[in-house]
């Protein structure tokens, strides 16, 4: 749908597409995790038919999700190399958390914080992804030791990026204006030019 | 592996006390190595009580048979032949569950009520509760679980926890031809093992002692050795046996830290909102957009 000519495309179809199946595989593989990760959470685990389906699909679902991680860190990777401004941006980060982003360094198409964000999903995607299959019991049996290790890994890993995910997720819904970007694909001018001036820059010519 | 009457000391993955009004004495098996003659009467009671029939495998020109543990054969005779003094010793030992008082399977296990331990020690796991997903094996320091491929439930000895309810004695025990495998009070077997190790040191055995490892609380298996100085002689039984120090760290405080950090995560969020108010385009900047559109 087109609500205005004018309006800046930020996404193709296909890339709202990947990132859908991705989030959706991780709100899936979140509750599932944290059925095994404490007792307090086990109740999650009817969610996907009992403590045994979810045993069962997790790593499944994992492995899938992986994939189109994979296919999303492709299309992106080039959009999200650190810069100078980006680390300025990121020394400053209070002030944009405190809900005054005037003064902040001009951002492409995205900033720091959102280039912070997709490395570190990087990272903990890879340990959750290399753990995971360490300790998929039903598939591999691997020497004691290292699913030992791969449990606390995997656990941590899952922790931050829960955490990250969260956050993800809130900006978001904090910055108004920007969850269409993920129905429709694009987002307003006025948008762009304040919280990405140099992508607006870019892709008005103004 | 079925419910039974028996007190629950411990429960897994169940954070609240269990019931601990009723007290019952501690039981344990005693395996004394030195009369063993490895002839797996134990073996077969066990398939026997127990209904189950491993598959018939391959014979691999040792005595050991089966090789391991599987889910069906809860209890394996380990043979090893090591040189002392120059004289060959048969070191057979059985091998199976050791009812640890702190079971590194039980702290693992993220399923509640699939593993329990008794008032009385013994660690028993309900197949009915069980997810499969192996933790137990991760968590316990004598690699000891193993899961069915049939049903992907775990499996391990229950120290014939159904028949000890009723006040008899473990299959094992009952077919030890020689005496080998005792059974009764914790304390009644301590005291039994140290007449057996007295006879032994008497015999020249002089490092003869009782296997009963204070890093996992002690056991309500308890194995009478000869060297006990080296329990890996018999076949790698572990020397000094503990939960891990890794999966003391992964099921440890750390988890309800963890948990409510995620907490603080979402509702910091939510009250961030709240005091900030949502981030919205200034009218200022829309109206300098419009601005630059009409240039
Ligand atoms: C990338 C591929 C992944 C694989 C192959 C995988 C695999 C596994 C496996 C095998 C388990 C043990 C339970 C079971 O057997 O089902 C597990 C547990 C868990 N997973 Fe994953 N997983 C993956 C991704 C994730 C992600 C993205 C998250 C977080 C959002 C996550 C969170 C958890 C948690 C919290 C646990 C419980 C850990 C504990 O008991 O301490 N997993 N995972
Ligand atoms: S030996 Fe292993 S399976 Fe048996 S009680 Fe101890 S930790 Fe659990
Ligand atoms: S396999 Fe079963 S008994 Fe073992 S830890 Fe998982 S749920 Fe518990």
């Amino acid at each position: 749908m087109i609500r205005d000519p004018k309006d800046l495309q930020r996404y193709t179809p296909q890339e709202r597409a990947n990132h859908w199946v991705v989030g959706i595989s991780f709100i899936l593989l979140a509750l599932s995790g944290l059925a095994f990760f404490h007792p307090a959470f086990y109740p999650l685990s009817q969610l996907f038919g009992g403590g045994t389906w979810a045993r069962i699909l997790h790593p499944y679902i994992g492995v899938f999700m992986a994939f189109f991680f994979v296919l999303m860190f492709l299309r992106f990777r080039k959009l999200n190399v650190m810069t100078k401004t980006d680390k300025e941006w990121l020394s400053r980060i209070g002030e944009m958390v405190d809900g005054d982003d005037h003064n902040m360094p001009e951002q492409g198409k995205y900033n720091g914080g959102q280039k912070a964000m997709f490395w570190a999903s990087v990272v903990c995607m890879l340990l959750l992804l290399v753990s995971g299959a360490l300790i998929w019991r039903a598939q591999f049996s691997p020497p004691i030791g290292l699913v030992r290790f791969a449990a606390v890994v995997h656990a941590v890993a899952a922790v931050a990026m829960i955490a990250l995910i969260v956050i993800h997720a809130y900006a978001a819904i904090w910055v108004k204006g920007t969850i269409r970007a993920m129905w429709y694909g694009t987002v307003t001018r006025a948008w762009a030019r304040q919280h990405h001036r140099a992508w607006y820059r870019e892709m008005t010519g103004k | 592996m079925a419910l039974q009457s028996l007190d629950i000391k411990q429960r897994s993955a169940t954070t609240t006390p269990a019931p601990s009004v009723r007290k019952t004495v501690e039981v344990a098996k005693l395996i004394d190595v030195s009369t063993c003659i490895g002839c797996k009467a134990c073996q077969a009671a066990c398939m026997e009580w127990n209904d189950i029939r491993d598959e018939v495998g391959r014979n691999y020109g040792v005595y050991d048979n089966p090789m391991d543990l599987t889910d069906k054969s809860w209890t394996v005779m380990r043979y090893a032949e090591v040189e002392e003094k120059g004289r060959l010793e048969w070191l057979i030992r059985k091998d199976g569950c050791m009812h640890c008082l702190e079971p590194g399977c039980l702290k693992a296990c993220p399923a509640p009520g699939a593993i329990v331990q008794y008032a009385n020690g013994i660690v028993d796991f309900h197949e009915e509760h069980c997810i499969g997903c192996g933790y137990c094996i991760t968590g316990c320091p004598f690699n000891i679980p193993r899961i069915s491929k049939e049903d992907g439930k775990a499996y391990k000895c229950s120290l014939c926890s159904d028949r000890v309810a009723v006040g008899q004695a473990p299959a094992c025990a009952k077919a030890c031809p020689t005496g080998a495998i005792q059974f009764g009070t914790k304390e009644d077997m301590q005291d039994y093992a140290a007449k057996r190790i007295g006879d032994l040191k008497e015999r020249g055995f002089d490092k003869a002692g009782l296997y009963d490892p204070a890093g996992v609380g002690g056991t309500h298996v308890m194995y009478v050795l000869h060297h006990a100085d080296r329990p890996q002689l018999y076949s790698g039984l572990p020397a000094d046996p503990g939960i891990s120090p890794l999966v003391s760290l992964w099921k440890g405080f750390a988890k309800p830290l963890a948990s409510l950090a995620l907490g603080a995560v979402a509702l910091g969020s939510l009250f961030h909102y709240v005091m900030k108010g949502p981030n919205e385009v200034s009218k200022e900047t829309e109206k300098e957009v419009e601005k630059e559109g009409s240039q």
